[in-house]
């Protein structure tokens, strides 16, 4: 590495070209597990997300078959459950890792960097707790609930 | 990569001779001796079918205006001294023909981006050669040193053969839009060169070279945006060397 010659004295003007300078090794490297986790999860996505979109567009009624008993109907069976799961916790960590590269590439400021990853962490973080406690939390027929609230599967 | 739908009307030329035609050169200033920053500066020179770039750039020092600065050495696209943005591309000023670019409208000449410049189209090119420092590009071999030479075969030398090509022009580092942000990238230059030692079969430090890469501004950085493989002017299918260096990183062995 060049050396900056005017460092050391009180009067120094900073080089401008220090900011093109290589700094070298910043952090611990994670990149490769990231990017082969990128590569593992975008496959498993593919599958995940076209039998979710077979099973619930296509097969029996169609479209036209989703309602509220539906969804009750299959987060009754853990398959689903952990189907659902997957989906969620892979793809929210696929797209979080994206715009965190996008981040990484675009955002200019370490400031702005950090606010952004920052509000991007928290967003996944709270999505994915949030689902997680649906899907394995969910009742149809919450007891003690107003019955004209609830679905026709409730009765009897 | 030859742009080949632009086109050349030269005027009706006499047969055996070569057309000339006039053509403008929009050049990006820098003067850092002034505060007024880049501009844009816009020359018109009589020019041939026969010319490259370069001769117009010869053409406006030499006649026009002495104090556009400019860096070449052999003008024969060996050396890799002038790399430059023509008409938003990278490419070599002394490998381009005028005739192939589309000289109705003016061509723009800006330096490389990504790298500081100092002025007019040179570039400070010292953060890409201390890019290429760190990848140790020469050979490192272990053991008693042959009496002879390092024998190898013809698939040996087949494997790297594509990466020996490099002449360090700065092409196509200066065009990956990772490297424009930060320069903390090693880029496709400094990766290409550790290529053609780490799957040279007579050199010994692979091992090294690729956790040299494996670091967080390393290859796992490089987005494929394949700008690199268009942006060279040796035809290097820089992408692809970079991802035989990303599956040498991931097996841990060359």
């Amino acid at each position: 590495m060049a050396t900056n010659t005017s460092s050391n004295s009180p009067t120094a003007i900073p080089n401008p070209t220090t900011r093109y300078r290589r700094t070298g090794q910043r952090g611990i490297n994670t990149e490769m597990l990231s990017w082969l986790f990128m590569r593992a999860s975008g496959l498993l996505l593919v599958i995940l997300v076209f039998g979710h979109l077979f099973v619930n567009l296509w097969l029996g009624l169609g479209v036209k078959g989703i309602d509220f008993a539906f969804v009750a109907g299959k987060w009754s069976s853990p398959f689903w459950q952990i189907w659902d799961l997957m989906m969620l916790w892979l793809g929210l960590i696929h797209g979080g890792n994206g715009v965190r590269t996008i981040i990484n590439d675009y955002a200019r400021g370490s400031t702005s960097r950090l606010v952004l990853k920052g509000l991007l962490y928290v967003a996944v973080v709270v999505t994915i707790v949030l689902g997680t406690l649906v899907i394995f939390t969910f009742d149809p027929c919450p007891a003690g609930a107003e019955p004209s609230l609830l679905p026709a599967i409730c009765e009897g | 990569m030859t742009a080949v739908a632009e086109r050349n009307e030269a005027p009706e030329a006499k047969a055996e001779e070569v057309p000339s035609f006039q053509v403008t050169m929009r050049i990006a200033r820098f003067d850092p001796d002034s505060d007024k920053g880049h501009r844009w500066e816009d020359f018109t020179v009589t020019m041939h079918g026969t010319d490259r770039v370069l001769d117009a750039l010869h053409e406006i020092k030499w006649h026009l205006d002495g104090s556009l600065t400019f860096r070449r050495s052999c003008a024969h696209g060996v050396c890799g001294s002038d790399a430059m943005r023509i008409n938003g591309r990278n490419r070599l000023a002394c490998k381009t023909l005028l005739k192939d670019l589309n000289i109705d409208k003016p061509i723009t000449v800006e330096p490389i981006k990504g790298l500081p410049v100092e002025k007019d189209l040179i570039v400070d090119m010292e953060p890409f050669f201390d890019s290429y420092r760190e990848v140790m590009p020469f050979l490192v071999a272990k053991g008693q040193e042959p009496s002879r030479e390092r024998l190898q075969s013809a698939e040996q030398r087949e494997r790297f053969d594509d990466t020996t090509k490099c002449i360090l022009c700065a092409a196509c580092t200066s065009s990956c839009p990772v490297f424009w942000t930060d320069g903390q990238y090693f880029g496709p230059a400094a990766i290409v060169n550790a290529h053609r030692f780490i799957f040279d079969s007579r050199d010994d430090a692979g091992e090294q070279r690729l956790e040299i890469l494996n670091s967080k501004e390393g290859v796992w950085r490089c987005r494929t945006t394949f700008n690199c493989s268009e942006a060279c002017p040796r035809g290097i299918q820089v992408t692809k060397a970079i991802a035989e260096v990303k599956q040498a990183v991931i097996r841990g062995r060359v």
